[in-house]
């Protein structure tokens, strides 16, 4: 078992997330994270999927992805050169004598405070998952209250597109 | 032209060829009943909407056609699931009109308010919820083509009611255009000219032929490349008839219950060429034991079947009627002289073993199979239920003509044969139609015994009845320790039933008695019902333990 990058494109049409997640939830995939939102095309969304399986589980996926009427698009990118970002706020216990340290994390690791408060301070990053993670584990010992990531988002370098690409890989 | 939501439902079905629905009136299908006389589709009144859906079902499988049934919102519409995934699992092309609550109740836990697309979405090809009426016309288009092209399959369109009864200047919609949706895939010639060279080299090839063949009209191209390279052809339960199965090349159905000659050749080919079939757990046994020796060619129209179940050394993606078009001048005669004598001599050891050729008195069911093949002559469309019932018809009755065997294969639907036969013969008025099936299955729908009466409907139905659910008791014997839990099953007089529905019954208890019954169930033009008391413990031969490799195969006993 592996974990693949998936970017499907799809017509954003009401119900079309519940057909994907009931794809998933039926063949027994594990989606480790999915986010969806609008694409470059008016009325195509764009969904980047973290799948653990094996090389035939991931054929699969991509297979019964294509038999959704509404999937127009489905590409494997865990081989390619890709950007891949992920954002994360978290919330974080901050004092007059730690705030300071912390502070000082968040500039090397190029994040953002974006809210200030009396015992806390809500930072901002935003990168591939193993940076979020260390920021994450640098920030635990000052007591973590609240954390929220978006899951995976990626696009391929270079400057073909995603609906350049014409036609369906089939087998 | 002004039309109401309704009238742009029927006029779309007119467009689409639909000349007969199957359906059950309610609260949210009403203004469709009301506009459904002025236009020329003959609507079948079914009993039970399970049954509305197999009925298009088994009009669908017999013609090739699109079959449409119709039910109401809520229960109307949970009635149908079955028979949907009935069809879903057989890839058979129907679609599915259900009414919904007005659009201003939808998500209010409305009166026979549910979500039916939610419900069926993981049992259709495709569904649509129609809550505008400016999508009507445009959405059912789209459901025929979804539903008939590519591997076919059901397409449920669930519209408002408040849809129907609003109003719109209609047009006819322009073509369907649907960017994620390639029913025809573009097949590699080059994947081709490889199996071409496979088929050449191979010493022992088998064509192991599924539904696929049917659905794609490619029976003729199927017994051209058998017959060409002497290629013998198995076939899954629902590839029984693309091939006659009174064809030398033809060794019948494989898998769980298939012949015993058809599996060792499974086993021992060098080459399987895989048309239009998805290697069913029923079909493979134990898949790692699966074919050792063979390479395997896979040709499926749906590129997610590749590889799914079993390996495929060469995936063909493609229509197989085109890819066989291909494909056969690259073949070369061949003759396979030592493979086809191997295979002769299982044949003989089979026959050895067959219970026609024993000699007892008792009424056995595969006594009753091959009779009415025989008063038949083979022509009958059968429609066979689901068990013991459904393994002795594909085991002993012939099938020589394309599409004349309608059964459930994937889902397993006990019921089905009923309610598909009156599918079937709507579709096929000028044929005999036989629905054959257990005395546990035919109690699930028996209440369209006055659907087939209210249609005039000349229908032949043969029950073999044991008194058990039949094959629940053979697995019970094989592998529960002989306990007959929950299998033994009491069912009323048959024949005074189907009396009572104004179907002359006949009961025959002996075996001496067969014959003239099937003789006078023929001469009788108009529906008949047999109830065949037949041997309560007889039990399908060969089979397959559930696990096991399909050679490994529990035979019939030896006479003593």
């Amino acid at each position: 078992m592996a974990k693949h990058t998936l970017i499907a494109l799809m017509e954003d049409k009401p119900g079309v997330l519940n057909r994907v997640a009931s794809l998933f939830r039926r063949r027994q995939f594990n989606i480790e994270s999915l986010t969806v939102g609008h694409s470059e095309t008016p009325g195509i969304s764009r969904m980047t999927i973290v799948v653990d399986a094996d090389h035939a589980g991931i054929e699969q996926v991509e297979k019964q992805l294509y038999k959704l009427i509404n999937v127009t698009q489905v590409s494997d990118v865990s081989h390619q050169p890709t950007v891949i970002r992920e954002l994360a706020l978290i919330k974080v216990y901050a004092t007059a004598s730690t705030r300071a340290e912390i502070m000082q994390l968040v500039d090397i690791f190029r994040a953002k405070v974006v809210d200030v408060a009396a015992e806390s301070l809500t930072i901002e990053i935003t990168g591939p998952e193993s940076k979020v993670d260390s920021l994450m584990n640098l920030l635990r010992p000052f007591g973590i209250k609240e954390m929220v990531r978006t899951g995976r988002v990626a696009m391929v370098r270079g400057s073909n597109g995603m609906s350049q690409a014409t036609g369906r890989q089939i087998n | 032209m002004k039309l109401n939501g309704a009238r742009i439902v029927w006029e779309s079905l007119v467009r689409e060829g639909v000349e007969v629905v199957f359906g059950i009136s309610g609260g949210a299908v009403l203004p469709l009943y009301h506009a459904l006389p002025e236009y020329p589709i003959h609507h079948v009144l079914i009993r039970h909407e399970h049954a509305a859906a197999h009925a298009a079902d088994g009009y669908a499988r017999a013609t090739g056609k699109v079959g449409v049934c119709l039910a109401t919102s809520g229960p109307g519409a949970t009635n149908l699931v079955t028979g949907i995934a009935t069809a879903y699992m057989d890839s058979s092309p129907v679609v599915a009109i259900t009414g919904q609550v007005a659009t201003p109740f939808i998500g209010k836990d409305a009166f026979q308010e549910v979500d039916i697309t939610g419900i069926t979405l993981p049992i259709t090809k495709h569904n649509y919820l129609v809550t505008d009426i400016r999508d009507l016309a445009m959405t059912i288009k789209e459901a025929f083509y979804i539903a008939r092209t590519g591997r076919p399959g059901p397409v449920l369109i669930d519209i408002a009611k408040d849809v129907q009864t609003a109003e719109l200047d209609y047009e006819e919609p322009p073509e369907v255009s649907l960017p994620g949706y390639q029913p025809f895939p573009a097949t590699d010639f080059r994947q081709i000219q490889q199996a071409a060279c496979l088929i050449n080299q191979a010493e022992a090839p088998l064509i192991l032929a599924g539904h696929g063949v049917i659905l794609a009209g490619a029976e003729a191209e199927l017994r051209q490349l058998a017959e060409k390279a002497h290629i013998p052809v198995v076939t899954t339960l629902l590839g029984i008839s693309a091939l006659p199965e009174t064809h030398p090349l033809c060794l019948g159905m494989g898998g769980m219950h298939g012949e015993a000659y058809a599996n060792k050749a499974l086993q021992q080919a060098d080459l399987l060429l895989n048309l239009g079939s998805r290697f069913d757990d029923r079909l493979t046994g134990a898949v790692g034991a699966f074919a050792p020796r063979a390479k395997i060619i896979q040709v499926d129209i749906d590129a997610a079947e590749i590889g799914k179940n079993v390996r495929s050394d060469l995936p063909i993606v493609g229509d197989v009627r085109e890819v066989l078009q291909t494909l056969l001048p690259m073949v070369k005669e061949a003759s396979h002289p030592a493979w086809l004598e191997q295979i002769h001599e299982w044949r003989r050891e089979s026959a050895s073993r067959d219970i026609l050729d024993q000699e007892t008195d008792e009424l056995i069911p595969q006594y009753v199979i091959r009779q009415i093949w025989h008063a038949t002559g083979g022509q009958a469309i059968m429609v066979s239920d689901v068990g013991q019932n459904q393994m002795w018809e594909a085991q002993y009755f012939l099938h020589d003509k394309p599409r004349s065997l309608i059964s459930s294969g994937g889902l397993g639907t006990m019921g089905f044969a009923l309610p598909a036969s009156i599918g079937v013969q709507m579709g096929c008025p000028d044929q005999m139609v036989w629905t054959t099936a257990g005395d546990g299955g035919f109690q699930m729908t028996i209440q369209e015994l006055a659907t087939v009466v209210q249609e005039k409907l000349p229908l032949k139905i043969a029950i073999l009845n044991n008194g058990y659910l039949g094959m629940v008791r053979q697995w019970q014997q094989f592998f529960f320790e002989g306990r007959y839990s929950g299998s033994v099953l009491l069912g009323p007089d048959f024949a005074k039933v189907a009396e009572a529905y104004g179907i002359p019954g006949i009961t025959v208890t002996e075996k001496a008695q067969v014959v003239s019954a099937i003789e006078q169930a023929l001469e009788i033009d108009g529906p008949v019902l047999i109830d065949f008391h037949i041997a309560s413990e007889e039990n399908v031969y060969p089979m397959v333990a559930p696990g096991a490799a399909i050679h490994d195969m529990i035979r019939r006993p030896l006479p003593v």
